[in-house]
């Protein structure tokens, strides 16, 4: 294990590093790479011959009515949709590269490199340290120093730590919702994971904590390559640097935000994004 | 009018308050009863002298208490054989205690209200509660010492007091001598005993061993010795006082103060001494062992035995009901043999409790019981150590007994534990027996609790089982003592409701023990409702902590 003093300098080598790559401006790095996906709920099929490039540290926003399967497909980059049962799945996801649907591949050490938030706040009934500290402590992470150290810097990375540090111990079902989901953010953030999966994460909130959030999504695109499902247009237009429209499984398009928003490509995409259906 | 009543649906609250309100009044009515009835038996209550006279005897004077009293119509005593005159329209009789079992032959005895002459209560009469023979009831005439006069009269009740005092000290530490210390040296002696015995059947039996034997017996024998020689001082000691009393056939008779409990004048108590001798009984009754076939004393080894066998029957279902549970429903793929194994499940909570006393004693008992005395106990034998009925067969029964509970409250917290949970924790890279581990089980700890709770319930209460495996009319030491290695899984036990069974229908008197019928059932109540309360208390406690998962 590293020492308390070793692992703030690598996170400060990080940070160098980080600037170094965006002064670089390596803009279009692929990150995940979705290669024909094809997904079966039993004998219904959700997914059909997905295909699309996601690019690292942008903001790429799904959209599309109900049903249209973009949590579905949001759910494949961490192969979450293992957990349901009678769930098929054929085609690639690359994750730099290697094909996460890959036998060889340790499902728990894929899911530490794609952290996701989910749609309702789901906190563990336990203290807010501990539910941040939840991903260090799986991880064997017994030291006192690196977990308080750990716990600051993920609250503030969720624009938490101001209102939480005085009641770290206070158990996070007390806090308010839209705090309940920078708390998660901040639990997924705390195992500094490479990719950010979010779920409609403000569709349970009120508009200030969806603001927050919304601010925070911008921030956090500076270190991470974020994938968030919306139903909001406006949102998805605010946040996102490239967007999808999906409909009925397939993937109609994707493109820039401005672009795709001002200027679609297909009919569907127009008739979505103006409003004549869904 | 009706119609729009019923509409309205008064009806139906007002049903289901009366359905409440039954249950409510039957369960009151049953602790009420059992308080009642078990509760008054401590009391100390009057002791009358009858002028009694009947067809046969003439007049006699009769001394005891009024236990009961018996309302018969005049047609109906006619037809039973009594005389009846013609203007009396019912035969009262009464069930006096008169004790003085040693002289009369029984303790109680029946008479007829109409042929008591005269009814008093004299303030000098005086009950004596013995080791044997039950109650006395008479007067106090005079004191000995070694046979010679101490005090007489008056003055008798006093010194009876003292001496009876020093005589319960000696009797306290002859006991403590008894069973404690000479217990421990024949618990010692048995052991080297089995000691040398395994020895010699496993060829190791040599010279040295034999002297480190002879050496550690002989330590225990002078030990033995010296309890024996401060042992008959004790006796001499005890047997030296005697009390002389008549009874209310003018009899006297010699009582050595040795065999006495406590000598008391019932109405000649005021309140206070009343309530002081209520709550000494009642302490008796909690903290004793009991004495004269258990219808004298307290039920202390019973009380302790249920307790124990609750909390390790407690200590074995629990971590089986659980790791059953989880597999059942996180594991296993649910299937028709999963659905096959759930149903098979809940028939076993169905099951009647004898069968699995049957069970029991067939299985565990004879066949793993009587295995693990041939592998571990040779020496033991043909004497079983566990190859017979004893508190950890007993235990291991009622867990197999309410295993289902356990797994069905269990199977029912983890189903109710929402999905968004389990997915936040594999999210974060956990596998699913980290999720389970550090989430999923506190989560559901609270429905195990209430698992827990309902299979202590159902094994605190059980009889019918523990009779083939385990339980005992009178054990003659605790499964919990200072002797290694302290627990005592392999003994017998005394079980509370064992207990009632035992009081109430295998008694040599029937009438003595009615009372204790009832306070044995009002503790086993008392004990049942105790174990609950903590294990609700914990489980609420539980509750709190994860208290929003009921919210969202």
């Amino acid at each position: 294990m590293t020492t308390p003093q070793a692992r703030t300098h690598a996170i400060d080598m990080n940070a160098v590093l980080l600037h170094r790559r965006a002064t670089l401006k390596e803009e279009n790095q692929i990150c995940i790479k979705v290669e024909n996906l094809d997904l079966y709920y039993g004998q219904k099929q959700a997914l059909h011959n997905v295909s699309m490039d996601i690019p690292k540290r942008k903001v790429t926003a799904y959209i599309g009515p109900s049903g249209c399967g973009k949590s579905t497909l949001l759910r494949c980059i961490n192969r979450m949709n293992d957990l349901i049962d009678n769930v098929a799945t054929t085609g690639k996801i690359l994750l730099d590269g290697t094909n996460i649907y890959d036998k060889s591949v340790n499902v728990a050490a894929l899911r530490r490199r794609v952290g996701m938030v989910f749609q309702k706040p789901n906190p563990f009934p336990k203290s807010i340290y501990e539910n941040v500290a939840y991903g260090l402590r799986i991880q064997g992470v017994r030291d006192k120093r690196i977990l308080d150290e750990t716990v600051e810097n993920a609250l503030k990375g969720a624009a938490l730590w101001d209102e939480m540090k005085d009641r770290l111990n206070d158990n996070a079902l007390g806090i308010s919702g839209g705090q309940q989901q920078r708390l998660v953010i901040a639990r997924a953030i705390a195992i500094e994971p490479e990719v950010l999966l979010l779920d409609e994460p403000a569709s349970a909130l009120d508009p200030i904590s969806t603001l927050k959030i919304e601010e925070l999504i911008n921030e956090l695109k500076e270190k991470y390559t974020i994938v968030i499902v919306t139903h909001n247009m406006q949102q998805a237009a605010r946040v996102s640097d490239y967007t999808a429209f999906m409909y009925m499984g397939e993937l109609i398009e994707i493109g820039s935000t401005s672009e795709l928003f001002t200027n679609p490509k297909k009919k569907q995409t127009e008739d979505y994004i103006t409003g004549r259906y869904g | 009018m009706i119609k729009s009543w019923f509409q309205s649906g008064s009806p139906w609250i007002w049903i289901n308050a009366a359905g409440v309100s039954a249950s409510l009044i039957m369960v009151i009515s049953v602790i009420g009863l059992l308080a009642y009835r078990g509760g008054g038996y401590f009391w100390p209550s009057e002791v009358f002298q009858f002028s009694y006279a009947d067809e046969d005897n003439g007049l006699q004077t009769i001394i005891g208490e009024r236990v009961n009293t018996s309302v018969t119509p005049a047609a109906i005593a006619k037809v039973a054989g009594y005389k009846m005159a013609e203007d009396e329209d019912y035969l009262v009789r009464y069930l006096i205690k008169t004790g003085n079992r040693d002289i009369t032959g029984s303790d109680f005895r029946w008479i007829q209200s109409r042929n008591i002459k005269k009814e008093q209560t004299p303030t000098d009469l005086v009950a004596i509660e013995r080791r044997e023979w039950g109650h006395f009831y008479g007067r106090l005439k005079a004191i000995k010492k070694n046979g010679d006069l101490l005090a007489e009269g008056a003055k008798a009740w006093s010194v009876s007091q003292d001496k009876l005092s020093e005589a319960l000290d000696l009797f306290a530490q002859i006991r403590k001598i008894e069973k404690e210390d000479i217990g421990a040296i024949n618990y010692g002696l048995e052991r080297l005993r089995l000691r040398e015995k395994r020895l010699k059947l496993e060829k190791r039996w040599d010279p040295a061993a034999e002297r480190q034997l002879a050496e550690k017996r002989a330590q225990l024998d002078a030990d033995f010795q010296q309890y024996q020689a401060s042992l008959s001082e004790l006796y001499q000691k005890i047997r030296r006082d005697s009390l002389v009393a008549e009874t209310d056939s003018g009899h006297e008779v010699e009582i050595p103060l040795a065999k006495i409990v406590r000598i008391y004048k019932p109405n000649e108590m005021d309140f206070f001494q009343q309530m002081a001798f209520y709550f000494d009984k009642v302490h008796e009754f909690i903290a004793d062992d009991p004495r004269e076939a258990n219808t004298e004393g307290g039920i202390f080894p019973a009380i302790f035995g249920t307790i124990m066998m609750v909390l390790i029957m407690s200590v074995i279902v629990t971590p089986f009901g659980v790791v059953a549970a989880v597999y059942l429903r996180e594991y296993a793929k649910q299937g028709f043999i999963i659905r096959l194994v759930r149903v098979a499940v809940n028939n076993l909570a169905g099951v009647p409790s004898i069968v699995y006393g049957v069970f029991g004693l067939g299985f565990f008992v004879y066949i793993v019981g009587g295995n693990i005395d041939k592998l571990f106990f040779p020496e033991a034998s043909p004497a079983p150590v566990f190859g017979t009925p004893g508190l950890l067969w007993s235990s291991i029964t009622l867990a197999l007994l309410t295993l289902p509970v356990v797994i069905v409250s269990t199977e029912e917290g983890l189903s109710r534990i929402p999905r968004s949970i389990r997915e936040g924790s594999m999210a974060l890279g956990a596998t699913k027996f980290e999720t389970l581990w550090l989430t999923v089980l506190p989560m559901a700890s609270p429905a195990m609790m209430t698992g827990l709770i309902l299979a202590v319930a159902r094994a605190a209460g059980e009889v019918a089982a523990l009779m083939l495996v385990g339980v005992v009319k009178m054990a003659p030491t605790l499964p919990l003592d200072g002797n290694f290695p302290f627990l005592h899984l392999d003994r017998k036990f005394m079980h509370l409701g064992f207990h009632i069974y035992d009081v109430g229908f295998q008694s040599p008197n029937v009438e003595a023990a009615r009372p204790l019928v009832y306070a044995t059932s009002f503790l086993l109540v008392v004990v049942i409702v105790g174990l609950n309360l903590s294990a609700i208390i914990i489980r609420n406690r539980l509750r709190e902590k994860y208290r929003a998962l009921e919210e969202s």
